[in-house]
């Protein structure tokens, strides 16, 4: 048993189109960093998890092929999958494998090569992250439609408008232009989002996330090993809550908001022992695959109370200097959405955050120690909400 | 592209137009279909034919749609299929421009949710313009003719 877990390594590939590598090579490209900032080697590994969602890409056997590729072989490895929270599904079975006491070292990656199919491909197997029977096979409901159902419960409900949900998209981007392993490099204004074509009404082109290759790999150690290594630089796993939701959205109550996240976002403040978010967190990485939900993702961690989540937008309080710092990385929106790869990526982000490494211009004040994570696969289908801090509990 | 590839150099190699960097096309394509069992929701189809909409009610009063089998309320299957008035009040929609290959013989379409009066909720297509609809529209569920000659249920306004 260790009470406590900590990331001691980091790594993260360059997020976009990435045709110059093969699956193993992406892998190795974040593989290898996080292998040196924990000082270790691959032989030093208990046991490695690999998220990733698959289907799109050729090789499905992805932890024999990093087994291979890495010299990992013959430890135990798990292969998880949990829609679009993959990552941080990756990271639970790292974080309780560490926590039971079955393993001291865990290695987690979260990898996903979606390029390796045409977009019509992706559109057609990503819109069966619902149900399958009641919501695709008849109705041909697509992943951003999801979405869209909750954007404009949201405009229904509280006014806000095409235009506010731009705004998420024109902060995403501006920190996306500071970041080297984003896939969007560029800042955009409200009227690009406004100009560009519709995907899923009220969503355009640009209120989406990329389909992204990228990879993201971070190493977990227990409370002991820290010591015994003595390592400075880590951040503890705070706590970890976990949610799902029903497959269909009509036996949902309510659109303007996830379930799954609250839930998982009360189970994490208990265990951390936080009671007003917004004040006691130095930062977050919510999961902004379109705009409207990192809007709805404010109010479901309770940054501002519900219905408030656009002013929060609107008046620029999610900037680094305001009321939280939210997605200064990119966001799914501008660095990229390799389904696997992002809940690793927003932890390798709390991580970078936490011990001022974030690139300049992009670095959020730490003054509490303490950043989260809230990573959604399907449309509140599987919430993860982590806490990371510089202090264990 | 491929098959050029294989003429010209002898391997499925080709460059990708816009880094350069080489890439090896797949020959081994893969077509999914799946068939998915009906059989104990099978009334539920039936009664498409007669433009009904049927629902699962439990003997312990739990109300099921899409409708199931068994009931994890008192953990019973013994289900009694009852029609529901197919009447209700829309709640949200989104109009689906960027569609799947699987529905590209569809021009835009509306899916809408809609909270019918029995209680339970809905997602179909949702006929007409959805620009006329207003908040909390009032609409009915029909049964209609897909292009594909099958029926399905779709939400119109009334
Ligand atoms: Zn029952």
């Amino acid at each position: 048993m260790s009470e406590n877990v900590a990331i001691i390594g980091v790594g993260h590939s360059k997020f976009g189109t990435r045709k110059d590598v093969n699956i193993p090579e992406l892998c190795w490209e974040s593989m290898k960093p996080a292998f040196e900032t924990a000082n270790l080697e691959p032989k030093d590994i208990d046991f490695f998890v690999v998220g990733t969602a698959g289907m799109w890409s050729s090789e499905q056997a992805v932890p024999a092929l990093i087994a291979e590729y890495a010299d990992l072989a013959p430890k135990g490895s798990m292969r998880v999958e949990a829609a679009c929270a993959t990552g941080n599904a990756a990271i639970r079975v790292g974080y309780t494998a560490i926590k039971s006491g079955l393993a001291d070292i865990v290695l987690v990656l979260g990898v996903e090569k979606m390029q390796e199919s045409p977009n019509p491909t992706i559109i057609e197997m990503i819109g069966r992250f619902g149900s399958y029977f009641w919501e695709f096979e008849n109705f041909g409901l697509t992943f951003p439609g999801y979405y869209a159902l909750h954007g404009t419960a949201y405009m229904l409900r509280y006014g806000a408008t095409e235009e506010d949900f731009a705004r998420v998209a024109v902060k995403n981007h501006y920190y996306g232009a500071k970041n080297p392993y984003a896939q969007f490099q560029k800042e955009i204004d409200v009227e690009t989002v406004l100009k560009s074509p519709y995907v899923a009404w009220p969503f355009k082109l640009f209120d989406c996330s990329p389909i992204t290759d990228g990879s993201a790999c971070v190493i977990l150690a227990s409370e002991e090993k820290v010591k015994e290594m003595g390592i400075e630089e880590k951040v503890w796993i705070l706590a970890q809550g976990v949610g799902t939701g029903t497959a269909n959205l009509s036996r949902r109550e309510d659109f303007t908001s996830l379930a799954s996240a609250r839930f998982a976002a009360e189970q994490a403040y208990k265990i951390a022992k936080i009671e007003e978010p917004a004040k006691e967190i130095d930062g977050a990485n919510v999961h902004d695959c379109f705009t409207a939900p990192e809007i709805i993702a404010y109010e479901d961690l309770r940054f501002c109370k519900r219905g408030e989540g656009v002013e929060l937008i609107r008046n620029e309080q999610t900037y680094i200097g305001g009321k939280i710092p939210v997605n200064v990385d990119g966001g799914l929106k501008a660095k990229g959405h390799p389904i696997g790869a992002t809940g690793v990526s927003q932890a390798v982000e709390a991580y970078k955050q936490l011990l001022r490494k974030a690139d300049p211009g992009r670095q959020a004040d730490v003054r509490n120690g303490r950043w989260l994570t809230h990573n959604v696969g399907g449309t509140g289908h599987y919430t993860y909400v982590t806490i990371y801090g510089l202090e264990k509990r | 592209m491929e098959k050029e590839a294989i003429e010209k150099f002898g391997l499925p190699i080709v460059q990708d137009e816009k880094s350069g960097a080489l890439q090896w096309v797949d020959l081994r394509e893969l077509k999914i279909r799946y068939t998915i069992s009906v059989e104990n929701t099978k009334n539920f189809f039936e009664a498409l034919k007669e433009g009904k909409l049927l629902a699962t009610k439990c003997k312990c009063g739990r109300l099921f749609f899409p409708p199931q089998k068994d009931c994890p309320s008192c953990m019973k299957s013994e289900m009694d299929w009852i029609e529901l008035k197919r009447e209700g009040e829309l709640e949200t929609l989104t109009v689906i421009f960027v569609r799947p290959p699987s529905f590209s013989s569809y021009d835009p379409y509306t899916v809408a949710i809609a909270k019918l009066d029995d209680g339970v909720r809905i997602l179909s297509w949702l006929k007409g313009d959805p620009k006329k609809v207003v908040p909390r529209q009032r609409v009915r569920v029909e049964v209609s003719q897909r292009k594909e000659g099958y029926l399905m249920f779709e939400l119109v306004p009334i």
